[in-house]
């Protein structure tokens, strides 16, 4: 039960081969055995999974149940959860309680799925190896010397050790997809404004989009049909027909245009990644895909212009944490302004006032025509890049990340090289574009290699077909790390 | 660009963020690397081109939904001051601005 995909354990649970507290109990025993190494999740309660168990069991049982009834889910410890705490991997909100629920948690409520705990994550979800965490490191399943990726870095270490059959992300630059490929997983960043950011601890606002990490592409199709849907109270909701997104999952390959920009698969790529890529383009390509060769020339910008305005929008939204309505407040203090300066220093960690002080820097008087407003041109650039290739191809592939995963304190010193592990996640959060990553391989040291297809607007059921069939010719997606057997 | 520690101390003022003497140097220093990083954006050619504001203005002309201008909420004062530092008779307290 433990390795069973989604739609397996619905069965099961279905025909009453295993009852939901059954399921909830063991993937409990296994991250009461693998957490304290691997520091996947903040906080597990096993009460309150179990009493969810108990209301799915019944919902079962009397009929009413869907498909994701009786499944344990871990969620990223970003998404607000009535009463339990959410901490945002900083001690700002160590002893936060949200008072309601983010819509994406209400939503696998009414599924009946079970809440198994808050997964680690880097602060604030800033940054790309989950090492920003004030709860400490987590670590990879393949390697625990190693990072398992990030931001969502708990949630991909969680469904790869088998601690959960799939798991809640946020993708702001890369934060899903990154920590899905460096830890042998699957995620997927759907189209801004597919999920609701409602109770979704606000990072860079015009960037910031929940979804799923699973094992594989037809698992993350079912989290999606619970995850997506409008909104009120999300602005940027849109107001779009309900869709299934399993519908293309057996779709065929033949003519589909396979986009392969130069620029992805250039220098900078490890030699083992792209052996793994360029395999796997000839598999699509021997099922009848046809391979469009593109240039995306402004990829190279992706990153600058990101820490410009991933940072803008962090150094307002995070204004707010200030010791007053919620949060950490300094116990020592003469004045309100140093009661706030106080707090602030020490409710936050290194990298999230780097971000601030950046962000600060990029708004400030004097400043902002040169960088912020250069930057949100420069966005057009890329976002434009993408519309004219998509004239020309159907989706594009390439590497989710440059490297596999890299030892933990690696690159903690060096926060540029750290941004441009994300070279290949930044721009489709920057033209609001669904991107997924799956496996597709190994390096010559047995670690996981990410591939990504980044698709047009609203093609996630598109992406989800062409990945599920690649999942149905190989196995990378279902091993499991040699470190966390079964 | 690079910022000098004076620069530092002004945008921290304005951030609200202290920093403690001996952290100093380092945070001058990385934040330096950082905007070396996003100086190669400010070379590039941009006139012309409409600042990109939000993540689908490229795909929707129509901007924001926006909401009747009715009230949606009900009062969950005591509810949201529950998880404050401190408060008092539905206040929130800080210390004394005013003399």
């Amino acid at each position: 039960m433990l390795n069973a995909t989604l739609t397996e354990l619905s069965a099961a649970l279905g025909a009453k081969n295993v009852s939901s507290v059954e399921l909830t109990r063991s993937f409990l025993e296994r991250t009461a055995r693998l957490n304290g190494e691997l520091n996947a999740f903040i906080t597990v309660d096993e009460e309150r999974a179990l009493a969810d168990a108990r209301r799915a069991d019944q919902r079962l049982g009397a009929g009413g149940a869907q498909p994701l009834t009786g499944i344990p889910i871990a969620h990223k410890d970003i998404l607000c959860t009535r009463g339990l705490a959410t901490t945002c991997g900083s001690k700002m909100l160590e002893t936060f309680k949200s008072p309601y629920d983010a819509h994406v948690i209400e939503q696998f409520d009414r599924a009946g799925a079970v809440l198994l705990g808050k997964c680690n994550m880097d602060e604030f979800a800033m940054g790309s190896s989950s090492e920003t965490s004030y709860f400490g490191p987590v670590r990879n399943a393949w390697d625990k010397r190693l990072v398992p990726g990030g931001s969502s870095g708990g949630s991909a270490t969680a469904v790869a050790a088998r601690m959960a059959p799939a798991a809640t992300g946020t993708d702001t630059g890369g934060s899903i997809r990154q920590p899905a490929a460096l830890s042998g997983v699957c995620g997927l960043k759907p189209t801004y404004g597919v999920v609701s950011r409602y109770g979704l601890v606000a990072f860079a606002s015009s960037l910031d989009q929940a979804g799923p990490l699973a094992k594989s592409a037809a698992d993350l199709a079912l989290l999606m049909n619970v995850m997506a849907g409008f909104d009120a109270r999300d602005s940027t909701s849109l107001e779009r027909p309900k869709e299934d997104y399993s519908r293309y999952l057996n779709k065929e390959l033949k003519g589909v245009r396979l986009g392969l920009p130069k620029e992805y698969f250039g220098e900078g790529v490890e030699p083992d990644v792209r052996k793994a890529l360029d395999e796997a383009v000839r598999w699509f390509v021997a099922q009848g895909a046809r391979a469009v060769p593109l240039e995306l020339p402004n990829t190279g910008l992706a990153v600058p212009v990101y820490y410009v305005i991933a940072p803008a929008e962090a150094s307002a939204n995070l204004a707010r944490f200030d010791g007053v309505r919620y949060g950490h407040r300094a116990r020592e203090f003469a004045d309100l302004d140093e009661m706030y300066c106080r707090t602030r220093a020490e409710g936050f960690g290194a990298e999230v006032k780097r971000r601030i002080l950046v962000g600060t820097y990029v708004l400030s008087q004097g400043y902002y025509d040169a960088y912020y407003l250069q930057a949100q041109k420069v966005r057009r650039l890329i976002a434009r890049d993408f519309a004219q290739a998509f004239e020309r191809c159907d989706l594009i592939l390439g590497p989710t990340s440059p490297s596999t995963a890299f030892a933990i304190g690696a690159k903690a010193d060096d926060p540029v090289q750290m941004y441009l592990n994300d070279i290949f996640t930044i721009p489709a959060p920057l033209a609001g574009l669904p991107a997924l990553s799956i496996p597709c391989g190994f390096d010559g040291k047995g670690l996981p290699v990410g591939l990504q297809l980044t698709g047009n607007y609203f093609s996630e059921a598109a992406l989800l077909g062409a990945a599920h069939r690649y999942q149905q010719a190989s196995d990378w997606h279902l091993r499991v790390p040699k470190e966390t057997p079964l | 660009m690079s910022l000098s520690h004076d620069d530092v101390r002004r945008l921290a003022r304005l951030a609200r963020i202290a920093i403690r003497p001996e952290e100093s140097a380092a945070v001058v220093e990385r934040l330096n690397r950082v905007l070396a990083l996003i100086d190669q954006m400010r070379a590039v050619d941009t006139s012309g081109i409409e600042p990109m504001a939000h993540a689908l203005d490229a795909h929707f002309s129509g901007g924001q939904r926006l909401r009747p201008d009715a009230v949606t909420e009900s009062d969950q004062r005591e509810l949201y001051q529950s998880v404050a530092p401190a408060v008092a008779e539905g206040l929130y307290l800080v210390p004394k601005v005013l003399e």
